[in-house]
């Protein structure tokens, strides 16, 4: 078993080969240690799936980490259903979207710092998913977030990639704030951090009180909102969704890998991981259901305007994001997992094909200077179509299957629940909107860029094009592992797989109500593209004067409400104010300092007047020695 | 001497280490070449660290008694001796001080060209100091060391120092002075107090009465916040270190302002432990104002060097909040983050050295780009960047975690509040490394510019090695480091919560109103 620890060591083997001699000596061949090094992890990741399906859960403590008095947690990995399923996506994403950046970043000085962070990306991922306490989990969460800093600002003569690098670390440093806190708790409750301790133990706490900076709570709801907190920043969540837009100042198979298939869902993989936790505490449940239902409504309205091609994209990963939260806020664990499953298929599909386009036109991002590229770069258009036909949920795509057990079990879960689903189709009708937009905008009608760009319109190379059919593949076929029982018995394998880690979910309907919800979501998924067409293809003006006539709704949707803007005059401004003009001009400079000037001054001043006296003058020592004299006397004499 | 492990290898090797470095500095007296002068200081800096080693070795990790103890009479008649000897709290500071001395020397072989000798003789008099100070276990000693590091810091700040180096230089010495001499008083009146006796052990096994052991605390505590510096006496710190040269600079913050909490755990916390409980919500509200004020502070420095300072104060906040915090995890996490923040801020320090040698300018909107000129630096000092901000995997992390866990759970909010120091040192440390290392270059450092600017060297890679290899060695395995406190620490901690006056917190009440 010992050779599980391999899967994680050997991508950061690589990384320091990358990182030491890939300047000087391996320069343009990094791939060719990166590539056998996550192929290895790969392999390892399949061969342990099939030991865990076999019955076998890994759980070891390879040495102990931090030993202070009762606080003890070691280095250990563990490998359950759960995580066999992340291992499998990292790894299988991680090596496409590996293959593809060969092509991509073909010619790039910084060629082997790129593959040297990501397979430090890689590793860090693998021990998030692999780790069996929450420290260890916490290490790999903060490490994906420092090489999350490294990508995004990869090209960091951008002040724009650097600004951006530098938000996402700083707001999942929000979050890891609430996160880290909710570990100490979790140590001071439980005894431990290990997760089976931990969950082992999850009830007989239900339901107790503990004072926190004053009030009364209830402990498990405590702990888990503040581990939701490291969730809702690492997985792009209101209120902390304001990074992930930014975050795609990164190269293209970095929005692919980290900030849409893996680092990004890490959040769902945290409360999916500790459903024991949450299960317990119905208040942090429909937290982490409205904030993920909340943020897919309004992370999709975002994207219906946008004009940036990988922005609207992430949009959609947020707003999808915001689906997984809402699966698991309602109880339907698995489904959310499932949904980050088939997402990472499908969303890295959508990128990598947008990256191609992006590369076609030499690093054109806008869509509204594309248009007509379907001609040029049939491939890509074919797998494009299909990425939107997954995420859209058209039956008998990945999407559909489990975007269709979320809105099927949000259905179930009471009056709330109606609400959620409602949301939910809502959602799914924005998302079919703008995800048609992007593919009419960007390869119907005419092109629209310069006849410069036109004339080098091309389709991608092989080493770009094979990684993209293979997740096509993936994007239309993965969701057949979880085919619901009113189609097929015992299709919903992933959900079983699962159900040792994840449980059950509750609640049961009529088959009435589950093909109502069906096809209603079906529905909207291709009303949204009819739409779509309608204002895109056919009357391209409607969209024009939509715009105008709504002018605030349009703005305030392509400014995405103004949350930036907000942080910025509430937040940060006031911060950067305080410390110069407050405490540094104010306390530090005037007071501190004037007091620690001001005591040798006064002293100074003091002993100026003092050496005034000592004139050297013996006379007029001489009279005060004597009128000194005669006072005593005279003091002396008064007194008998 | 019952209650201590007398020193069984066959020669004296705490006195070694403090001796050696004095001999090397009386040797440099007689030398001329600068070039012998800085050999010669290299070789006695290495020694004195390899004849440390077998303390580490030969230390007994199960026990929390005074190691490797020599004795011997020095003025009887006022009960004065020489007693030397390391527990598990000041061994790693023993090796602190020994390591970047060594790197003091090495970061100084091309940037001090004048004055050579005295420069090297007043490192190594640094050293010897620094080592009697945490070696000491008598009060005569202890403060003999003690003054003795004021002037050749004195010295290194206003001889070798930056353009300010006079002011920062007098400051830094009254400032000092100001708090060791209310030291030395409350060292008078102990003496006294004790039964006429200056022993260390002996006065921290006494029970003093309540009125007594306050006024102590209060003498003891100018001397040792200015020293650490807490909130609000840290102004010092700023000026010093920035006008310090290089080598000022590292043991300034690798070690000198460790000395200060270094004397909150070795006198005031067993001498006066009721008076430490009673000061303790003042201390820990004092330490998490430091973590957050020192953090601001350093969102509006323009110098790349006074900014490195300013953390300090915010670092150090977090080593007294731990101390303060009185458990387990907190106390070692604090003296574990001692000794990180020697590592790291010494690092960062040797590093900003490097570079100034370079561009000679410590003007942050002067730099950028650098990552392009000069790769190398930009990698390590990405290390440190993120070692500093407490990034799992580094040495800043597990110090931080400690703290922040021992701080929780002593007082809830000020474990909350002192977490938002994580968030500050994040903002402010990736602004400073954006501003040094993205975007496109300054014209003037540009490889053919004006300034050429070439990347670190064989000798600069080693200077810094052995720190690097450090923030990954105690990120990842701290255990070797935390396994020589526990004992220490333990006994400490029973020894603060356990006295006369546990629990009479009326009488202790009662006491503060007849003061007031």
């Amino acid at each position: 078993m010992i050779k599980y620890t391999l899967i994680p060591l050997l991508p950061l083997i690589a990384f320091v080969i990358n990182i030491l001699f890939g300047r000087n000596y391996i320069r343009d061949k990094a791939h060719w240690v990166a590539i056998p090094a996550i192929v290895g992890s790969l392999l390892l990741a399949i061969s342990a799936f099939f030991d865990v399906a076999g019955g076998n859960v890994i759980n070891i403590n390879v040495y102990d980490w931090i030993v202070s008095g009762d606080f003890n947690v070691s280095a250990g990995l563990m490998i359950d259903q759960l995580t066999a399923i992340m291992l499998l996506v990292v790894t299988i994403c991680g090596t496409l979207i590996f293959i593809y950046s060969v092509g991509y970043m073909h010619g790039d000085e910084g060629y082997y710092r790129f593959f040297a962070y990501l397979c430090l990306f890689i590793f860090s991922m693998l021990v998030l998913v692999m780790g069996n306490n929450f420290l260890v989990m916490y290490f790999g969460w903060e490490a994906v977030g420092l090489c999350s800093y490294f990508l995004i600002g990869f090209w960091f003569n951008k002040k724009s990639a650097g600004d951006a690098g530098k938000k996402a670390f700083i707001v999942n440093r929000f979050g890891d704030f609430g996160f880290g806190l909710g570990v100490i708790l979790i140590f001071l409750t439980f005894g431990t951090l290990d997760f089976v301790g931990v969950f082992g133990q999850a009830g007989s706490f239900a339901g107790q009180t503990i004072n926190f900076l004053g009030w009364e709570v209830d402990l498990v709801t405590l702990i888990c909102l503040l581990l939701f907190c490291g969730a809702v920043g690492k997985s792009a969540q209101l209120p902390l969704h304001v990074w992930l837009p930014d975050a795609m100042e990164g190269p293209t198979p970095v929005s692919a890998l980290i900030h849409a298939a893996t680092m990004v869902t890490a959040g769902v993989f945290m409360v999916a991981r500790c459903n024991p936790l949450f299960i317990e505490s119905p208040i942090a449940m429909n937290t982490v259901a409205i904030v993920g239902g909340v943020t897919a409504i309004f992370a999709a309205t975002i994207a219906l305007v946008q004009n940036d091609i990988k922005r609207v994209i992430a949009y959609s990963t947020v707003s999808q994001l915001g689906y997984m939260f809402l699966a698991l806020g309602v109880g339907a664990f698995s489904a959310g997992v499932f949904h980050l499953y088939t997402h990472a298929f499908f969303k890295a599909l959508l990128f990598l094909a947008s990256g191609s386009v992006i590369h076609a036109l030499h690093n054109e991002q806008d869509m509204r200077n594309m248009g007509g590229l379907k001609k040029y770069m049939p491939i890509t258009y074919a797998v494009f179509i299909i990425g939107t036909l997954s995420i859209t949920g058209i039956f008998p795509f990945a999407g559909f299957f489990s975007k269709d057990e979320i809105l099927w079990r949000a259905f179930l879960a009471g009056d709330m629940g109606k609400f959620l689903w409602l949301l939910g189709t809502i959602a799914a009708l924005l998302t079919s909107f703008y995800s048609w937009r992007l593919i009419f905008m960007t390869f119907h009608g005419d092109f629209r860029g310069t006849s410069e760009q036109e004339h080098h319109l091309h389709e991608s190379p092989k080493v770009i094009t094979v990684p993209l059919m293979i997740l096509a593949v993936g994007a239309v076929a993965a969701g057949w592992v979880g085919i619901p029982p009113l189609f097929m018995e015992h299709g919903d394998k992933i959900g079983e797989f699962l159900a040792p880690v994840l449980g059950h979910p509750s609640g049961h309907g009529t088959h009435a109500q589950e093909w109502f919800v069906v096809g209603i979501s079906s529905l909207v998924a291709v009303l949204g593209g009819i739409v779509a067409y309608v204002m895109y293809v056919k009357k391209t003006d409607i969209a024009g004067k939509i715009a105008s006539a709504f002018k605030p709704v349009h703005a305030l949707l392509y400014n995405k409400y103004y949350v930036d803007e907000l942080y910025d005059t509430t937040l940060i401004q006031p911060v950067m104010k305080a410390s110069d003009k407050v405490i540094l001009g104010f306390i530090d400079k005037t007071i501190i300092e004037g007091i620690v000037n001001g005591i040798p001054n006064v002293i100074g001043v003091f002993s100026r007047k003092l050496r005034t006296i000592q004139t050297g003058v013996f006379g007029s020592y001489g009279l005060a020695m004597t009128v000194g004299a005669l006072c005593i006397i005279g003091y002396l004499f008064f007194q008998r | 001497m019952d209650n201590v492990i007398m020193n069984n290898l066959d020669y004296p090797i705490l006195s070694w280490t403090v001796l050696l470095p004095v001999f090397g500095s009386l040797l440099l007296l007689f030398m001329q070449n600068a070039r012998a002068v800085r050999w010669t200081a290299l070789i006695f800096t290495l020694l004195t660290f390899a004849i440390s080693l077998p303390l580490l070795t030969q230390f007994d990790k199960g026990t929390h008694l005074m190691q490797f103890v020599e004795k011997h009479e020095w003025i009887p008649s006022w009960g004065i001796n020489y007693i030397i000897g390391i527990d598990g709290i000041s061994i790693l500071f023993v090796f602190l001080t020994t390591i970047l001395s060594i790197l003091c020397v090495l970061v100084s072989w091309n940037s001090i060209n004048t004055r050579v000798r005295e420069f090297h003789i007043a490192i190594l008099a640094m050293e010897a100091a620094m080592v009697g100070v945490f070696v000491s276990l008598d009060f005569f000693l202890f403060y003999l060391f003690w003054e003795a590091m004021l002037i050749p810091m004195f010295l290194l700040i206003g001889v070798w120092g930056g353009a300010n180096k006079l002011y920062a230089s007098i400051k830094f010495f009254l400032y000092t002075l100001v708090g060791s001499v209310l030291m030395l008083v409350g060292i008078v009146v102990l003496y006294f107090a004790g039964g006429k006796t200056l022993d260390i052990l002996t006065l921290s096994t006494l029970s003093l009465p309540m009125g007594l052991q306050f006024w102590l605390f209060l003498a003891f505590f100018a001397a040792f916040a200015v020293k650490v510096p807490m909130f609000p006496v840290h102004t010092w710190l700023p000026d010093a270190h920035t006008e310090a040269p290089t080598a000022g600079s590292v043991i300034l913050a690798g070690v000198l302002i460790k000395m200060g909490a270094y004397g909150f755990l070795r006198f005031s916390m067993p001498m006066l432990p009721d008076a430490t409980r009673l000061f303790i919500p003042v201390l820990m509200v004092l330490s998490v104002v430091a973590i957050i004020y020192g953090a601001l502070v350093c969102f509006a420095q323009k110098d790349f060097k006074r900014l490195i300072a300013y953390s300090s104060v915010s670092h150090m906040g977090f080593v007294t909040l731990g101390l303060f915090a009185m458990n387990t995890q907190g106390v070692e996490g604090g003296i574990l983050q001692m000794i990180n923040h020697g590592i790291i801020t010494g690092a960062m320090f040797l590093m900003i050295g490097m570079i100034y040698e370079r561009t000679h300018t410590r003007v942050i909107s002067e730099y950028g780009g650098f990552a392009k000129i000069v790769p190398w630096y930009a990698g390590l000092f990405c290390i440190l960047t993120f070692a500093s901000v407490g990034l799992p995997g580094t040495n800043g992390f597990v110090g931080e975690f400690l703290i922040i866990f021992g701080a929780f759970k002593a007082k809830q909010i000020i474990g909350v509040l002192s977490a938002l120091g994580i968030i500050l040192g994040a903002g402010y440390m990736l602004r400073l490394y954006q501003d040094i290392f993205f975007q496109d270059a300054a014209p003037d450092f540009e490889k053919k510019g004006k300034h050429p600017v070439w990347d670190l060297d064989m000798r600069e890679v080693l200077t810094l090695a052995p720190l690097l290899l450090l923030v990954f060695w105690i990120g990842f395995y701290p255990n070797t480091f935390l396994s020589y406190m526990h004992a220490s620490v333990e006994h400490l901690i029973s020894r603060v919560n356990y006295t006369a006056y546990a629990g009479q917190e009326n009488l202790i009440a009662k006491y503060i109103m007849e003061i007031f």
